[in-house]
């Protein structure tokens, strides 16, 4: 039975393979000019690709083509906010998706490689050797496209939460509704990540840093899988902050035993004199190592989720770069089977910052008695 | 690296920040703390329940042994008592039968006593009787049969004969 269905879909294949050749050499018959045509659209697609990976300045579901040629965008503008000379206040629609000069109390702006650069009411940009412009940039603080999901995420997690926390007192300590689905997340998170990176005693100050964190990630992590797609953590000044955060509540939550380890490693295993060769090289490591280990995070994060987004979309890019069913049936198949993997990814990677910045805060925490063992031998 | 930085901005970085950290200390305050509160208190309560539900345990269990105990002592008791009662009803037989053989004894004694004195009295009034009998009769043979002395002789043989029989 099997083998017969295998068989089929081989036959179904190879026919359509005969189908894709032959259109092919359709092709060939054309002019020349077709080859240049299909140059510009993988150049297109590598742009879209790319472009989908950023921010933006808008909201933008989806775009097509109007059958006079024009392009249409659908979505929705977000407010611009900028301090150049005063604040700056407009509606991203000013800039037509970054196709013309946006104009506000006699200043020009123009977005470029996405991002936003003064110019003149022609909106002329200079460019240096290396195509990078040289106009002024106003400090931006636009609330964009990712900060539009974040600000969901944060309302979506509040409304969720703050009612998975009622329904306990209602319940009479029982959780009921949609928000039960996360208890058992919660109880992981606190007794599979913080108490045995943290330890017992400690832990319950770590615990709103490491569920807001873990949810925040995983939620962001998912939306970015949804048709809006947005790549909100693989963005790299969210995973920055994100990182700060754990990097500040490290430093900022150390134990005496936390720094006497970064700048006095050995002890009372070694008498002074033993260790100034020694420390020459140590504590510049260590130093470096209360930077990297945050550092690490923000990378880790950031390119999981943008080789994600990369793969998925350049799947989804064979539909349209081999034009037959069988491009599109390979690359459904392979993006549905990514799709998959992704969503794991999403979950793992909070998992991974969660459970690495809790190994940090108990690093950072730790009270150890090695002033009594070191006495002791 | 030039990509990475080129690709930071500073305006996400910045809601990122603001946003994150309202929604840190928000649901800190709203969910986080009630939230692992009422799963610290539940799991209390578990425990608590656990470990009394242990606790009703052993004591029925110690209840149980105590009952054992005490059943085992009562069954004893009432062993050492029904032994007693059959050996004082044993002892109260035996001694009521020895008496009553004594008894006994002493009734048939003075019976026979009775008896053999009664036999002596008739005996002796039977003697006596005989006596006044014989006497009578020697009277009357003596009157009558005198003059024959053969036959007197064969009437005292005669008489006495009857005597000795009787």
């Amino acid at each position: 039975m099997q083998r017969k269905t295998l068989l089929k879909i081989l036959i179904l294949f190879l026919v359509l393979n005969v189908v894709h050749v032959n259109a092919q050499h359709e092709d060939e018959h054309t002019e020349s000019s077709e080859l240049s045509l299909k140059e510009s659209q993988k150049l297109e697609r590598k742009e879209y690709i790319q472009h989908h990976l950023l921010d933006s300045y808008d909201f933008n579901l989806f775009s097509y083509k109007k059958d006079n040629g024009e392009k249409a965008h659908v979505g929705f503008p977000l407010p611009i906010i900028l301090w150049d000379n005063g604040l700056q206040l407009f509606s991203s629609s000013k800039f037509h998706h970054g196709e013309t000069v946006a104009e506000n109390n006699g200043n020009y702006y123009k977005i470029d490689h996405n991002k936003i650069y003064k110019t003149d009411a022609s909106g002329t940009i200079n460019y240096d050797d290396h195509h990078h412009a040289i106009n002024d940039k106003p400090l931006d603080f636009s609330f964009t496209k990712g900060a539009f999901m974040i600000l969901l995420t944060c309302i979506l997690m509040f409304l969720l939460f703050t009612s998975l926390a009622k329904s306990y007192v209602k319940n009479g300590g029982i959780s009921k509704g949609f928000g039960r689905l996360f208890e058992p997340v919660v109880l992981y998170i606190r007794d599979d990540i913080a108490i045995p990176n943290i330890g017992e005693k400690k832990y319950k100050r770590y615990m709103p840093y490491l569920l807001t964190i873990f949810f925040f990630i995983w939620f962001l992590n998912i939306f970015g899988l949804t048709p809006l797609g947005v790549n909100v953590t693989g963005n790299i000044a969210v995973t920055v902050a994100l990182a700060l955060l754990t990097f500040l509540i490290t430093n900022f939550t150390g134990t005496k035993d936390y720094w006497k380890h970064i700048f006095d490693p050995l002890g009372d295993t070694l008498p002074w004199f033993g260790k100034i060769p020694l420390y020459i090289i140590l504590i510049p490591i260590e130093l470096l190592g209360i930077i990297i280990k945050p550092f690490s995070l923000l990378i880790r994060l950031y390119a999981n989720m943008q080789a994600g987004h990369i793969v998925l979309m350049s799947l989804i890019g064979l539909m349209f770069f081999f034009k037959s069913w069988f491009g599109s049936t390979l690359s459904f198949g392979l993006s549905f089977a990514i799709s998959l993997i992704e969503v794991l990814v999403a979950l793992l990677q909070a998992y991974i910052f969660t459970m690495l910045s809790a190994l940090y805060f108990g690093f950072a925490a730790e009270e150890h008695e090695h002033h009594d063992e070191a006495s002791a031998h | 690296m030039e990509k990475l930085i080129n690709e930071f901005s500073l305006g996400l970085f910045f809601w990122q920040t603001l946003l994150f950290i309202a929604l840190l200390l928000l649901l800190r305050k709203f969910a986080w703390k009630p939230i692992l509160n009422a799963v610290n208190e539940r799991e209390e309560g578990i425990r608590e329940a656990l470990t009394s539900a242990e606790n009703a345990r052993k004591e029925m269990q110690n209840l149980n042994a105590d009952n054992e105990k005490l059943l085992k002592e009562a069954r004893a008791e009432r062993d050492s008592m029904m032994k007693d009662a059959r050996e004082i009803k044993e002892s109260m037989l035996t001694e009521a039968k020895d008496e009553a053989k004594a008894e006994a004894g002493k009734i048939i004694a003075s019976a026979q006593a009775t008896i053999q004195s009664e036999k002596q009295a008739a005996i002796a009034e039977i003697k006596s009787q005989v006596a006044e009998l014989s006497i009578g009769i020697a009277e009357k043979v003596v009157r009558k049969e005198l003059a024959n002395d053969k036959d007197q002789s064969q009437l005292i043989e005669q008489l006495l004969k009857e005597v000795t029989i009787s």
